[in-house]
């Protein structure tokens, strides 16, 4: 079936097999590796992107479902050679271990703060519930949101 | 993990939908959000031959107020239902309820109408549904029919809808002042409930649905017998598994789910 997209700005036409996963998609056909298959069952988050501008996890969305959709991945986040702010915050709050979980994390951490702004450190703990770090480091993670919201990042 | 090949097609308002499901038979399936049907694909436990795409069914996509209930569309996102100054308004138990569902990325994409069609006994918006005494409104060939939540459920993922149905509205009726709460047990955040109790309270009436105590979402009837009889909170909260027949599973036993009704159903009668 033949799908358009717009991926980080960029138009794209493709025919996929309707049984294509939207992170497949990403990943091998446009190759944009950035976005991760964690757990593949929409639990851990590593897969999330957004879709017209909300996270979601594309492990668990058909390719065909995003038809017509605006898509934007960690690879479309920086802007200008200039990293986003909640990339920035992740690098100074060391809010990353092995890195597997981050381009997730960072996604879902910036459709969080578009819904709330100002969260509180629990808000951003929930707010983050369906991402898992298998390294545990959800304190710094957590510290990088926080920062990211207060506008602290240099 | 790839789902197994089918044929898709898309609809673009109800009827074409019917159409299309009646066109291609029982081994067609409504695709909505996906967040139930697709995981189950995947792990090859459900192999449809064609899936209709309901999901840009736009004008299934609504909360309205209807005078003394809220009408919500099938299609409607939990984090749109989470979000709903309407349902803050006139239906909070339900609200808060869909802030449990999975986690906020899975409340981008999966809808109420979905949730509800599959009827999953470990789901939240089931059982809280059935405790408010909704109305599901499901469209046919023929038209629509009311289907009380007391006679949808029939047995593990199976419902009152007919092959050719589709779930097109919730009709939940308006909770007027009443006290509500809601009980999610898990072990993980974003987890299904181990058990769950949606709980509301006015006066003498109330309602009490369970998640996860059976093959289907149950209405906790003794324990609402008992409160407009006069019964303590506590005396009442120790019927909660009446009605239910809790299965065992990698997290709990039967026995330990009965004990965890009892406990979350007076906490949640409790704080109502």
């Amino acid at each position: 079936m033949k799908i358009t997209v717009t991926v980080n700005g960029t138009s794209h036409e493709s025919d996929v097999e309707p049984r294509t996963l939207l992170v497949h998609y990403v990943r091998e056909t446009l190759g944009l590796t950035g976005t991760n298959v964690g757990c593949d069952t929409s639990s851990c988050g590593a897969c999330s992107l957004h879709v017209n501008g909300e996270a979601v996890k594309s492990c668990t969305m058909l390719a065909v479902q995003a038809d017509g959709t605006e898509i934007l991945t960690i690879e479309g986040l920086a802007q200008n050679g200039e990293m986003h702010p909640m990339q920035k915050a992740f690098m100074e709050n060391h809010g990353l271990q092995c890195g597997y979980c981050t381009p997730g994390m960072v996604m879902a951490a910036t459709s969080f703060l578009k819904e709330n702004p100002s969260p509180t450190e629990r808000e951003v703990r929930i707010g983050l519930e369906g991402n898992l770090c298998r390294c545990t480091g959800y304190h710094n993670i957590v510290q990088a949101v926080l920062a990211c919201a207060a506008g602290a990042t240099k | 993990m790839i789902p197994a090949a089918f044929d898709y097609v898309r609809a673009g308002s109800a009827e074409e939908a019917i159409r299309l499901i009646g066109e291609h038979g029982d081994d067609a399936k409504f695709l909505a959000g996906g967040h139930s049907l697709l995981p189950l694909m995947k792990l090859r436990l459900a192999q449809p031959s064609v899936l209709v795409d309901i999901g840009r069914i736009s004008d299934l996509s609504y909360i309205r107020d209807a005078g003394d209930h809220i009408a919500i569309g099938a299609l409607t996102r939990h984090m749109d239902l989470e979000t709903s100054p309407v349902l803050a308004e006139h239906v909070p138990l339900l609200a808060h309820a869909a802030g449990y569902v999975g986690d906020p990325q899975v409340r981008h994409r999966g809808t109420i109408g979905g949730s509800i069609a599959h009827s999953d006994p470990a789901s939240d918006l089931p059982a809280t549904t059935l405790a408010l005494g909704a109305t599901y409104i499901a469209q046919g060939p023929n038209g629509t029919r009311e289907i009380a939540a007391g006679d949808f459920f029939q047995g593990f993922l199976e419902t009152a809808l007919a092959a050719d149905e589709m779930l097109t509205e919730i009709r939940v009726p308006k909770m007027q002042g009443a006290g509500w709460n809601f009980q999610k047990f898990n072990r993980r955040a974003q987890d299904w409930a181990i058990v769950g109790v949606a709980a509301w309270r006015r006066n003498g009436d109330s309602g009490v649905g369970l998640v996860n105590m059976g093959s289907t979402p149950i209405l906790a009837i003794s324990v609402s017998n008992a409160l407009s009889q006069g019964a303590s909170v506590a005396d009442a909260a120790q019927l909660a598994a009446e009605d239910a027949e809790p299965q065992s599973d990698l997290n709990a036993s039967p026995e330990y789910r009965v004990h965890l009704a009892k406990v979350l159903v007076r906490r949640a009668l409790e704080a109502c």
